[in-house]
């Protein structure tokens, strides 16, 4: 069996769009499990006291790394099918920056927007007529930013080949930080529990 | 009738649940989650069947529109961002955790805060365009396919978050 089944035909663009909602559900779900439909659990994260943000998010990267590096070796997936989102530095750079201000601004990303208005929070419906807002604005001078956007361009490429260093090597020290991350959070909110 | 409020699921177990929802997109789609794009969709079709003339002639607009064969609508993140209101509100059902309320700390008024989300969600839209995804598209996706410019980029959110956190504790704490 070869995978990603949708890339290797196993059925076709309607079919992905029910795709897309199934594990949508998923998504949402656990993000709501987690407790990210909460604005003040999210941005605990930025206050030290709940460090549940970076928990979740780094052990689902490093399950799903894990799974695609396993799948990848016994060659049931092809990983150069699997779309890359191509780097183009600088600006990822600064688009990162002003939406981790925007998260503890506003108290949410996109996507735990989505779970918090559905779970019932106006500030999250509010906060996606912010988004709505925002986009229209980008649109608007999206021709004048259009260069700086499209500079600093590397390609689709992955950390392995810009450090010219194994896979397997940079998914052993990703799973290395993670584990020492999750000891240090934890001493982190116990330390600053302590405090308050 | 609602059940008891429950406590949130185990942080490694819920991520464990996440990274594997994740890992499923990879290997049916061959492609990672999203979020953001979803809000773009919209956006350039509400304009579109707003004021016509104006979107053709956006140049962003104009790129989520395409040749006008396809709805807007029709896009795979709409689809997958419906997935995630109705996976969230199964899952806060479920746990007696829906309730139409305003998330803040004790000190920040109601007003103040739903004008700083709408600020948040102005910012949020500008940081994930320039960096063509958001946590979800470019951190949690990115993040596991190990791609450098989702690891600068996860990296500065995070440095951004912490040096906005203390001008914004009056609204958490």
């Amino acid at each position: 069996m070869m995978t990603p089944l949708y890339k290797y035909g196993f059925f076709g663009d309607e079919m992905s769009l029910l795709v897309a909602f199934a594990l949508g559900i998923g998504f949402g779900f656990f993000l709501e499990r987690a407790g990210f439909g909460s604005a003040r659990k999210l941005a605990a994260q930025f206050y030290l006291y709940d460090m549940s943000v970076f928990k979740v998010m780094f052990t689902a990267i490093v399950t799903a790394m894990l799974g695609v590096t396993y799948l990848g070796w016994i060659g049931w997936l092809d990983l150069g099918q699997v779309y890359l989102v191509p780097t183009f530095l600088r600006p990822q750079i600064l688009g990162g920056l002003v939406l981790g201000v925007g998260f503890v601004i506003g108290g949410y990303c996109p996507g735990t927007s989505v779970a918090s208005l559905a779970t019932g929070r106006i500030d999250a419906v509010v906060y996606a007529l912010g988004i709505f807002a925002g986009t229209f604005v980008y649109a608007e001078v999206y021709p004048a930013i259009k260069d700086f956007v499209n500079s600093d361009s590397m390609g689709q490429v992955t950390l392995p080949e810009v450090f010219d260093v194994p896979w397997g090597l940079v998914v052993f020290a990703v799973v290395i930080i993670a584990v020492a991350g999750f000891w240090g959070a934890s001493a982190v909110e116990r330390w600053i529990g302590g405090k308050s | 009738m609602m059940p008891p409020r429950r406590p949130y699921m185990n942080p490694y177990l819920a991520g464990i649940g996440l990274g594997l929802v994740l890992l499923a997109a990879f290997v049916i789609m061959g492609r990672g989650l999203g979020a953001s794009g979803a809000f773009s969709s919209t956006m350039s079709w509400l304009v579109n069947a707003v004021a016509p003339e104006h979107a053709q002639a956006n140049e962003y607009f104009q790129g989520y529109l395409g040749d006008g064969s396809t709805h807007p609508l029709k896009a795979w993140l709409v689809f997958e961002v419906i997935g995630v209101a109705a996976g969230a509100l199964i899952s806060g059902l479920l746990a007696g955790r829906v309730h139409v309320t305003v998330e803040k700390g004790p000190r920040a008024s109601t007003a103040a805060r739903l004008l700083c989300a709408f600020a948040g969600g102005m910012l949020m839209a500008f940081g994930a365009h320039l960096a063509r995804g958001c946590t979800s598209g470019q951190a949690l996706t990115g993040g596991a396919l190990l791609n450098v410019g989702s690891w600068a980029f996860m990296i500065m959110v995070f440095v951004g978050g912490y040096a906005a956190a203390w001008f914004m504790r009056w609204q958490w704490r």
